[in-house]
Protein backbone atom coordinates (compact mmCIF):
# COMPACT_ATOMS: atom_id res chain seq x y z
CA UNK A 1 0.00 0.00 0.00
CA UNK A 2 0.92 3.32 -0.94
CA UNK A 3 2.34 5.58 1.99
CA UNK A 4 0.91 8.88 3.29
CA UNK A 5 3.07 11.21 2.77
CA UNK A 6 4.14 14.33 4.88
CA UNK A 7 5.93 17.46 3.01
CA UNK A 8 7.37 20.11 4.62
CA UNK A 9 7.13 22.96 2.50
CA UNK A 10 10.09 25.74 2.32
CA UNK A 11 8.90 29.16 1.20
CA UNK A 12 11.80 30.80 -0.35
CA UNK A 13 12.68 34.62 -2.18
CA UNK A 14 15.09 35.28 -4.07
CA UNK A 15 16.78 32.35 -3.42
CA UNK A 16 16.80 32.43 0.40
CA UNK A 17 14.67 30.56 2.79
CA UNK A 18 12.41 33.69 3.89
CA UNK A 19 10.18 32.92 6.76
CA UNK A 20 9.11 29.82 8.64
CA UNK A 21 12.25 29.70 10.53
CA UNK A 22 12.94 31.09 13.46
CA UNK A 23 15.97 33.29 13.73
CA UNK A 24 18.61 31.33 15.03
CA UNK A 25 17.46 28.23 12.62
CA UNK A 26 17.57 30.30 9.79
CA UNK A 27 21.36 31.67 10.62
CA UNK A 28 22.15 27.59 11.42
CA UNK A 29 20.37 26.34 8.17
CA UNK A 30 21.47 28.68 6.24
CA UNK A 31 19.82 28.26 2.15
CA UNK A 32 17.10 26.23 0.86
CA UNK A 33 18.79 23.18 -0.46
CA UNK A 34 20.65 22.70 2.74
CA UNK A 35 17.59 23.40 4.95
CA UNK A 36 16.08 20.97 2.22
CA UNK A 37 18.65 18.02 2.62
CA UNK A 38 18.24 18.36 6.90
CA UNK A 39 14.35 17.99 6.34
CA UNK A 40 14.91 14.83 3.69
CA UNK A 41 17.28 13.26 6.53
CA UNK A 42 15.06 13.74 9.12
CA UNK A 43 12.69 11.66 6.87
CA UNK A 44 10.07 14.22 4.87
CA UNK A 45 8.73 12.05 2.10
CA UNK A 46 9.07 15.30 -0.08
CA UNK A 47 9.29 18.95 -0.23
CA UNK A 48 7.85 21.76 -1.76
CA UNK A 49 9.88 24.99 -2.50
CA UNK A 50 7.20 27.80 -3.08
CA UNK A 51 8.96 30.62 -5.12
CA UNK A 52 7.28 33.86 -2.84
CA UNK A 53 9.65 36.57 -4.60
CA UNK A 54 7.73 39.60 -4.90
CA UNK A 55 9.46 40.92 -7.91
CA UNK A 56 9.88 39.54 -11.40
CA UNK A 57 13.40 40.41 -11.24
CA UNK A 58 14.08 38.44 -8.25
CA UNK A 59 12.54 34.86 -9.79
CA UNK A 60 16.00 34.10 -11.38
CA UNK A 61 18.02 32.49 -8.32
CA UNK A 62 14.34 29.72 -7.99
CA UNK A 63 16.04 27.99 -11.12
CA UNK A 64 19.29 27.84 -9.67
CA UNK A 65 17.84 26.71 -6.16
CA UNK A 66 15.80 23.99 -8.47
CA UNK A 67 18.49 23.01 -9.98
CA UNK A 68 21.04 22.49 -6.51
CA UNK A 69 17.97 20.53 -5.42
CA UNK A 70 18.13 18.17 -8.39
CA UNK A 71 21.74 17.30 -7.63
CA UNK A 72 21.60 16.84 -3.79
CA UNK A 73 18.36 15.49 -2.96
CA UNK A 74 17.11 12.16 -2.83
CA UNK A 75 13.63 12.32 -2.37
CA UNK A 76 11.17 14.37 -4.98
CA UNK A 77 10.48 17.89 -4.72
CA UNK A 78 8.04 20.33 -5.85
CA UNK A 79 8.45 23.44 -7.46
CA UNK A 80 5.83 26.55 -7.27
CA UNK A 81 4.62 30.14 -6.26
CA UNK A 82 5.02 32.62 -9.69
CA UNK A 83 4.00 30.35 -12.07
CA UNK A 84 2.39 32.93 -14.80
CA UNK A 85 3.02 30.75 -17.94
CA UNK A 86 3.68 27.19 -19.37
CA UNK A 87 7.51 28.86 -20.29
CA UNK A 88 7.53 29.00 -16.42
CA UNK A 89 6.65 25.44 -15.76
CA UNK A 90 8.56 24.22 -18.26
CA UNK A 91 11.74 25.92 -16.74
CA UNK A 92 11.57 24.50 -13.43
CA UNK A 93 10.83 21.05 -14.80
CA UNK A 94 13.47 21.41 -17.38
CA UNK A 95 16.32 22.82 -14.43
CA UNK A 96 15.31 19.39 -12.62
CA UNK A 97 11.76 19.91 -10.27
CA UNK A 98 10.06 16.72 -10.41
CA UNK A 99 6.55 18.33 -10.18
CA UNK A 100 5.57 21.58 -10.36
CA UNK A 101 2.55 23.57 -8.20
CA UNK A 102 0.38 25.59 -10.52
CA UNK A 103 -1.82 28.24 -8.39
CA UNK A 104 -3.73 31.05 -10.29
CA UNK A 105 -2.23 30.38 -13.51
CA UNK A 106 -3.85 27.38 -13.95
CA UNK A 107 -7.55 28.92 -12.66
CA UNK A 108 -6.62 31.55 -15.49
CA UNK A 109 -5.72 29.17 -18.27
CA UNK A 110 -6.39 25.62 -17.93
CA UNK A 111 -5.37 24.75 -21.38
CA UNK A 112 -1.52 24.89 -19.32
CA UNK A 113 -2.54 21.49 -17.21
CA UNK A 114 -3.31 20.21 -20.37
CA UNK A 115 0.03 21.12 -22.09
CA UNK A 116 2.39 20.42 -19.44
CA UNK A 117 0.57 17.38 -18.83
CA UNK A 118 1.24 16.02 -22.59
CA UNK A 119 5.07 17.42 -22.53
CA UNK A 120 5.59 15.72 -18.90
CA UNK A 121 2.62 13.50 -17.93
CA UNK A 122 0.17 13.87 -15.47
CA UNK A 123 2.41 12.97 -12.57
CA UNK A 124 4.51 15.98 -13.08
CA UNK A 125 1.43 18.53 -12.76
CA UNK A 126 0.48 19.59 -9.14
CA UNK A 127 -2.45 22.13 -9.65
CA UNK A 128 -2.66 24.43 -6.13
CA UNK A 129 -5.89 25.63 -5.06
CA UNK A 130 -6.67 27.96 -2.52
CA UNK A 131 -10.05 27.93 -0.76
CA UNK A 132 -12.02 29.84 1.58
CA UNK A 133 -15.16 28.73 2.54
CA UNK A 134 -15.46 26.83 -0.08
CA UNK A 135 -14.82 29.30 -2.64
CA UNK A 136 -11.43 29.70 -4.95
CA UNK A 137 -9.53 32.55 -3.82
CA UNK A 138 -6.58 33.85 -5.67
CA UNK A 139 -3.59 36.69 -4.80
CA UNK A 140 -3.04 35.22 -1.39
CA UNK A 141 -6.66 35.10 -0.60
CA UNK A 142 -7.08 38.32 -1.54
CA UNK A 143 -9.19 37.87 -4.62
CA UNK A 144 -12.61 35.57 -4.04
CA UNK A 145 -13.14 33.90 -7.65
CA UNK A 146 -16.82 32.69 -7.80
CA UNK A 147 -16.34 29.23 -8.27
CA UNK A 148 -16.46 26.06 -5.41
CA UNK A 149 -12.59 24.43 -5.17
CA UNK A 150 -14.59 20.93 -5.92
CA UNK A 151 -16.14 21.93 -9.13
CA UNK A 152 -12.28 23.66 -9.88
CA UNK A 153 -10.26 20.68 -8.98
CA UNK A 154 -12.50 18.17 -11.24
CA UNK A 155 -11.82 20.15 -14.01
CA UNK A 156 -7.90 20.56 -13.19
CA UNK A 157 -8.13 16.94 -13.03
CA UNK A 158 -9.77 16.43 -16.29
CA UNK A 159 -7.04 19.08 -17.91
CA UNK A 160 -4.87 16.75 -16.70
CA UNK A 161 -3.42 17.68 -13.39
CA UNK A 162 -2.04 14.33 -11.54
CA UNK A 163 -2.23 16.03 -8.28
CA UNK A 164 -4.31 18.17 -5.90
CA UNK A 165 -3.00 21.03 -3.33
CA UNK A 166 -5.37 22.02 -1.28
CA UNK A 167 -4.48 24.71 0.90
CA UNK A 168 -7.47 26.01 3.40
CA UNK A 169 -6.87 29.99 3.36
CA UNK A 170 -9.47 30.09 6.33
CA UNK A 171 -7.31 27.47 8.47
CA UNK A 172 -3.66 28.44 7.25
CA UNK A 173 -1.99 29.32 10.30
CA UNK A 174 -4.50 28.62 12.79
CA UNK A 175 -2.95 25.53 13.59
CA UNK A 176 -6.41 24.48 14.40
CA UNK A 177 -6.74 21.58 11.92
CA UNK A 178 -6.94 21.07 7.98
CA UNK A 179 -10.34 22.14 6.40
CA UNK A 180 -11.51 18.56 6.74
CA UNK A 181 -14.49 18.97 4.85
CA UNK A 182 -13.42 20.57 2.19
CA UNK A 183 -10.62 18.14 1.96
CA UNK A 184 -12.99 15.23 1.97
CA UNK A 185 -15.32 16.79 -0.81
CA UNK A 186 -12.23 17.36 -3.06
CA UNK A 187 -10.95 13.53 -2.68
CA UNK A 188 -14.31 12.44 -3.31
CA UNK A 189 -14.58 14.38 -6.66
CA UNK A 190 -10.90 13.56 -8.11
CA UNK A 191 -9.32 10.25 -8.34
CA UNK A 192 -5.74 11.62 -8.31
CA UNK A 193 -4.21 12.33 -4.62
CA UNK A 194 -5.02 15.16 -2.58
CA UNK A 195 -2.59 17.26 -0.44
CA UNK A 196 -4.17 18.58 2.61
CA UNK A 197 -2.56 22.24 3.24
CA UNK A 198 -3.18 24.79 5.36
CA UNK A 199 -3.80 24.26 9.67
CA UNK A 200 -1.43 21.74 10.60
CA UNK A 201 -1.02 21.80 14.49
CA UNK A 202 0.40 18.43 15.23
CA UNK A 203 0.35 14.86 14.25
CA UNK A 204 -3.74 14.42 15.13
CA UNK A 205 -4.16 16.94 12.06
CA UNK A 206 -2.50 15.14 9.71
CA UNK A 207 -4.08 11.99 11.05
CA UNK A 208 -7.64 13.52 10.62
CA UNK A 209 -6.60 14.80 6.94
CA UNK A 210 -5.33 11.01 6.41
CA UNK A 211 -8.29 9.80 7.61
CA UNK A 212 -10.52 12.32 5.01
CA UNK A 213 -8.76 10.82 2.94
CA UNK A 214 -5.51 12.87 1.84
CA UNK A 215 -2.65 10.89 0.78
CA UNK A 216 -0.60 13.80 2.12
CA UNK A 217 -0.16 16.43 4.30
CA UNK A 218 1.34 19.83 3.79
CA UNK A 219 3.38 20.86 6.91
CA UNK A 220 5.34 24.02 7.30
CA UNK A 221 5.81 26.39 10.66
CA UNK A 222 5.53 23.50 13.11
CA UNK A 223 8.58 21.66 11.94
CA UNK A 224 10.39 25.21 10.71
CA UNK A 225 10.50 25.86 14.50
CA UNK A 226 11.95 22.94 15.53
CA UNK A 227 13.20 20.69 12.71
CA UNK A 228 13.16 17.62 15.04
CA UNK A 229 9.17 17.47 15.10
CA UNK A 230 9.31 15.88 11.77
CA UNK A 231 10.79 12.33 13.03
CA UNK A 232 8.47 13.17 16.08
CA UNK A 233 5.52 13.61 13.68
CA UNK A 234 6.29 10.70 11.23
CA UNK A 235 6.51 8.54 14.60
CA UNK A 236 3.18 9.63 16.34
CA UNK A 237 1.42 8.89 13.18
CA UNK A 238 2.73 5.58 12.31
CA UNK A 239 1.69 4.58 16.52
CA UNK A 240 -2.05 5.90 14.91
CA UNK A 241 -1.71 3.36 12.62
CA UNK A 242 -0.88 5.32 9.39
CA UNK A 243 1.84 3.39 6.79
CA UNK A 244 4.63 5.87 6.76
CA UNK A 245 7.74 5.44 4.60
CA UNK A 246 10.50 3.48 6.93
CA UNK B 1 41.24 1.48 -7.83
CA UNK B 2 38.59 0.92 -10.57
CA UNK B 3 37.60 3.79 -13.20
CA UNK B 4 33.83 5.27 -13.15
CA UNK B 5 31.51 3.26 -15.91
CA UNK B 6 30.40 5.55 -18.46
CA UNK B 7 26.05 5.40 -18.67
CA UNK B 8 24.86 6.62 -21.47
CA UNK B 9 21.75 8.10 -20.73
CA UNK B 10 19.13 8.06 -24.07
CA UNK B 11 18.21 11.60 -23.99
CA UNK B 12 14.93 11.81 -25.95
CA UNK B 13 13.68 15.32 -25.15
CA UNK B 14 11.37 14.60 -22.41
CA UNK B 15 12.34 16.09 -18.85
CA UNK B 16 15.22 16.15 -17.45
CA UNK B 17 17.57 13.57 -16.57
CA UNK B 18 19.69 16.00 -14.05
CA UNK B 19 18.47 13.94 -10.77
CA UNK B 20 18.96 10.62 -12.57
CA UNK B 21 22.81 11.59 -13.33
CA UNK B 22 23.95 13.42 -10.12
CA UNK B 23 23.01 10.32 -8.65
CA UNK B 24 24.75 7.98 -10.79
CA UNK B 25 27.94 9.59 -9.78
CA UNK B 26 27.01 9.13 -6.51
CA UNK B 27 26.84 5.58 -7.25
CA UNK B 28 30.30 5.80 -8.40
CA UNK B 29 29.45 6.05 -12.09
CA UNK B 30 30.54 8.52 -14.91
CA UNK B 31 26.99 9.27 -16.62
CA UNK B 32 26.46 10.96 -19.84
CA UNK B 33 23.37 12.12 -21.17
CA UNK B 34 23.77 11.80 -25.00
CA UNK B 35 21.58 12.07 -27.87
CA UNK B 36 24.29 10.25 -29.84
CA UNK B 37 24.10 6.76 -30.76
CA UNK B 38 27.34 5.84 -31.31
CA UNK B 39 27.78 6.96 -27.22
CA UNK B 40 24.67 4.62 -26.89
CA UNK B 41 25.76 2.06 -28.36
CA UNK B 42 29.66 1.99 -27.29
CA UNK B 43 29.00 2.80 -23.04
CA UNK B 44 29.16 0.36 -20.73
CA UNK B 45 25.47 0.94 -19.70
CA UNK B 46 22.70 2.41 -21.85
CA UNK B 47 19.68 3.46 -19.53
CA UNK B 48 16.51 5.14 -20.88
CA UNK B 49 15.15 7.41 -18.30
CA UNK B 50 12.90 10.43 -18.38
CA UNK B 51 8.98 11.12 -17.34
CA UNK B 52 5.81 11.85 -20.26
CA UNK B 53 4.23 9.37 -22.63
CA UNK B 54 5.40 6.26 -24.05
CA UNK B 55 4.53 7.81 -27.85
CA UNK B 56 6.31 10.51 -27.61
CA UNK B 57 9.42 8.89 -26.36
CA UNK B 58 9.51 6.10 -28.52
CA UNK B 59 9.30 8.94 -31.08
CA UNK B 60 12.14 10.88 -29.64
CA UNK B 61 14.39 7.98 -29.79
CA UNK B 62 13.58 7.59 -33.19
CA UNK B 63 14.13 11.11 -33.88
CA UNK B 64 17.86 10.64 -33.17
CA UNK B 65 18.23 6.78 -34.22
CA UNK B 66 18.40 5.91 -30.50
CA UNK B 67 15.71 2.87 -31.23
CA UNK B 68 18.68 1.29 -33.44
CA UNK B 69 21.33 1.32 -31.48
CA UNK B 70 19.30 -0.07 -28.21
CA UNK B 71 18.26 -2.90 -30.07
CA UNK B 72 21.71 -3.50 -31.40
CA UNK B 73 22.78 -3.50 -27.73
CA UNK B 74 20.10 -5.77 -26.72
CA UNK B 75 20.94 -8.22 -29.67
CA UNK B 76 24.35 -8.05 -28.88
CA UNK B 77 23.73 -9.12 -25.48
CA UNK B 78 24.66 -6.02 -23.94
CA UNK B 79 23.13 -4.16 -21.28
CA UNK B 80 20.10 -1.66 -21.39
CA UNK B 81 18.04 -0.83 -18.64
CA UNK B 82 14.91 1.32 -18.41
CA UNK B 83 13.53 3.57 -15.71
CA UNK B 84 9.74 4.79 -14.89
CA UNK B 85 8.47 5.58 -18.81
CA UNK B 86 12.16 3.90 -19.91
CA UNK B 87 10.97 0.62 -18.42
CA UNK B 88 7.76 0.69 -20.08
CA UNK B 89 9.60 1.42 -23.42
CA UNK B 90 11.26 -1.80 -23.61
CA UNK B 91 7.60 -3.22 -23.76
CA UNK B 92 5.09 -3.20 -26.47
CA UNK B 93 2.19 -1.50 -27.23
CA UNK B 94 0.20 1.15 -24.34
CA UNK B 95 -3.28 1.81 -23.38
CA UNK B 96 -2.06 5.59 -23.73
CA UNK B 97 -1.30 5.49 -26.85
CA UNK B 98 2.02 4.33 -28.87
CA UNK B 99 4.24 1.78 -28.96
CA UNK B 100 7.71 0.85 -27.11
CA UNK B 101 10.45 -0.87 -28.29
CA UNK B 102 9.19 -4.17 -27.32
CA UNK B 103 12.31 -5.79 -26.22
CA UNK B 104 10.14 -7.20 -24.01
CA UNK B 105 6.58 -9.20 -24.49
CA UNK B 106 3.91 -7.33 -23.27
CA UNK B 107 1.76 -4.33 -22.51
CA UNK B 108 1.73 -1.39 -20.95
CA UNK B 109 -1.63 -0.77 -19.09
CA UNK B 110 -3.24 1.89 -17.17
CA UNK B 111 -3.39 1.23 -13.45
CA UNK B 112 -6.81 0.25 -12.39
CA UNK B 113 -6.68 1.44 -9.18
CA UNK B 114 -9.46 4.36 -7.17
CA UNK B 115 -6.19 6.71 -6.88
CA UNK B 116 -4.32 7.49 -10.26
CA UNK B 117 -1.60 8.11 -10.76
CA UNK B 118 0.30 5.65 -8.22
CA UNK B 119 2.26 8.29 -6.23
CA UNK B 120 4.26 8.38 -3.14
CA UNK B 121 6.90 5.32 -1.31
CA UNK B 122 5.51 1.84 -1.50
CA UNK B 123 7.17 -1.43 -0.50
CA UNK B 124 9.08 -3.18 -3.11
CA UNK B 125 8.05 -7.59 -2.73
CA UNK B 126 10.48 -9.33 -4.14
CA UNK B 127 9.54 -12.22 -6.45
CA UNK B 128 12.23 -14.02 -7.27
CA UNK B 129 16.07 -13.04 -6.85
CA UNK B 130 17.02 -10.22 -8.44
CA UNK B 131 20.77 -8.38 -9.36
CA UNK B 132 19.50 -4.91 -9.13
CA UNK B 133 16.92 -5.23 -6.39
CA UNK B 134 19.77 -6.93 -3.62
CA UNK B 135 19.31 -5.97 -0.48
CA UNK B 136 16.30 -3.48 -1.07
CA UNK B 137 13.21 -6.43 -1.00
CA UNK B 138 10.36 -4.82 1.70
CA UNK B 139 12.43 -1.30 1.60
CA UNK B 140 9.94 1.42 0.72
CA UNK B 141 11.16 3.82 -2.46
CA UNK B 142 8.93 6.32 -4.77
CA UNK B 143 7.06 5.49 -7.70
CA UNK B 144 4.81 8.82 -9.60
CA UNK B 145 2.85 6.60 -12.51
CA UNK B 146 -0.25 6.07 -14.28
CA UNK B 147 0.89 3.24 -16.09
CA UNK B 148 2.55 -0.07 -15.86
CA UNK B 149 4.29 -2.88 -17.53
CA UNK B 150 2.28 -6.01 -17.72
CA UNK B 151 4.85 -8.57 -18.97
CA UNK B 152 3.72 -11.88 -21.06
CA UNK B 153 6.12 -13.57 -19.09
CA UNK B 154 5.08 -13.54 -15.73
CA UNK B 155 8.52 -14.94 -14.62
CA UNK B 156 9.99 -11.53 -15.54
CA UNK B 157 9.24 -9.38 -12.80
CA UNK B 158 11.25 -9.28 -10.01
CA UNK B 159 9.24 -7.19 -7.48
CA UNK B 160 5.87 -5.98 -7.33
CA UNK B 161 4.33 -3.44 -5.20
CA UNK B 162 0.60 -3.58 -3.71
CA UNK B 163 -1.89 -0.47 -5.32
CA UNK B 164 -5.14 -2.05 -4.48
CA UNK B 165 -3.72 -4.98 -6.75
CA UNK B 166 0.02 -6.05 -7.79
CA UNK B 167 1.89 -3.64 -9.37
CA UNK B 168 5.30 -4.71 -11.50
CA UNK B 169 8.06 -2.71 -10.02
CA UNK B 170 10.76 -3.87 -11.52
CA UNK B 171 11.88 -6.82 -14.56
CA UNK B 172 15.28 -8.43 -15.85
CA UNK B 173 15.48 -10.76 -18.57
CA UNK B 174 19.49 -11.03 -19.73
CA UNK B 175 20.79 -8.06 -20.94
CA UNK B 176 17.71 -6.44 -19.49
CA UNK B 177 16.37 -5.15 -16.70
CA UNK B 178 13.96 -1.81 -15.62
CA UNK B 179 12.52 -0.54 -12.81
CA UNK B 180 8.88 1.48 -12.79
CA UNK B 181 10.19 3.24 -9.11
CA UNK B 182 12.47 6.29 -9.26
CA UNK B 183 16.05 5.21 -8.20
CA UNK B 184 17.17 9.02 -7.92
CA UNK B 185 14.58 10.12 -5.70
CA UNK B 186 14.19 6.71 -2.94
CA UNK B 187 16.93 8.02 -1.21
CA UNK B 188 19.06 5.20 0.54
CA UNK B 189 17.17 2.09 -0.86
CA UNK B 190 17.13 4.23 -4.26
CA UNK B 191 21.05 4.10 -4.01
CA UNK B 192 21.43 0.53 -3.77
CA UNK B 193 19.05 -0.03 -6.92
CA UNK B 194 21.86 2.27 -8.38
CA UNK B 195 25.10 0.45 -7.15
CA UNK B 196 23.45 -3.28 -8.21
CA UNK B 197 22.42 -1.44 -11.39
CA UNK B 198 26.44 -0.91 -12.12
CA UNK B 199 27.55 -4.35 -10.91
CA UNK B 200 24.93 -6.26 -13.00
CA UNK B 201 25.74 -4.10 -16.04
CA UNK B 202 29.58 -5.22 -15.35
CA UNK B 203 28.58 -8.59 -15.27
CA UNK B 204 25.81 -9.05 -17.66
Amino acid sequence: MVKKRVIPCLDVAEGRVVKGVNFENLREMGEPVELAARYSELGADELVFLDITATLEGRGPILEVIARAADELTIPFTAGGGITAVADARDLLLAGADKVAINRAAFDEPAMLTALAGEFGSQAVVCAIDARGGEVVTHAGRRPRGRYAVDWAREAVDRGAGEILLTSIDADGTRSGYDLDLTRRVVDAVEVPVIASGGAGGAEHLADAFAAGAEAALIASIVHERPARLPELKAELEEAGWPMRR
Amino acid sequence: MRGRERVALADYGAGNLRSLASALVRAGAEPVVTVDPAVVADAPLAVIAGVGHVESAAAGLERHGLDRALRERVAAGRPVAGICVGLQLLFGESEEGGEGLGLLAGPVRRLRAGRVPHMGWNTLEATRTSALLEGVDGADVYFAHSFAVEPADPALATATVDHEGRVVAAVEDGPLAGVQFHPERSAAPGARVLENLLRWSRSA
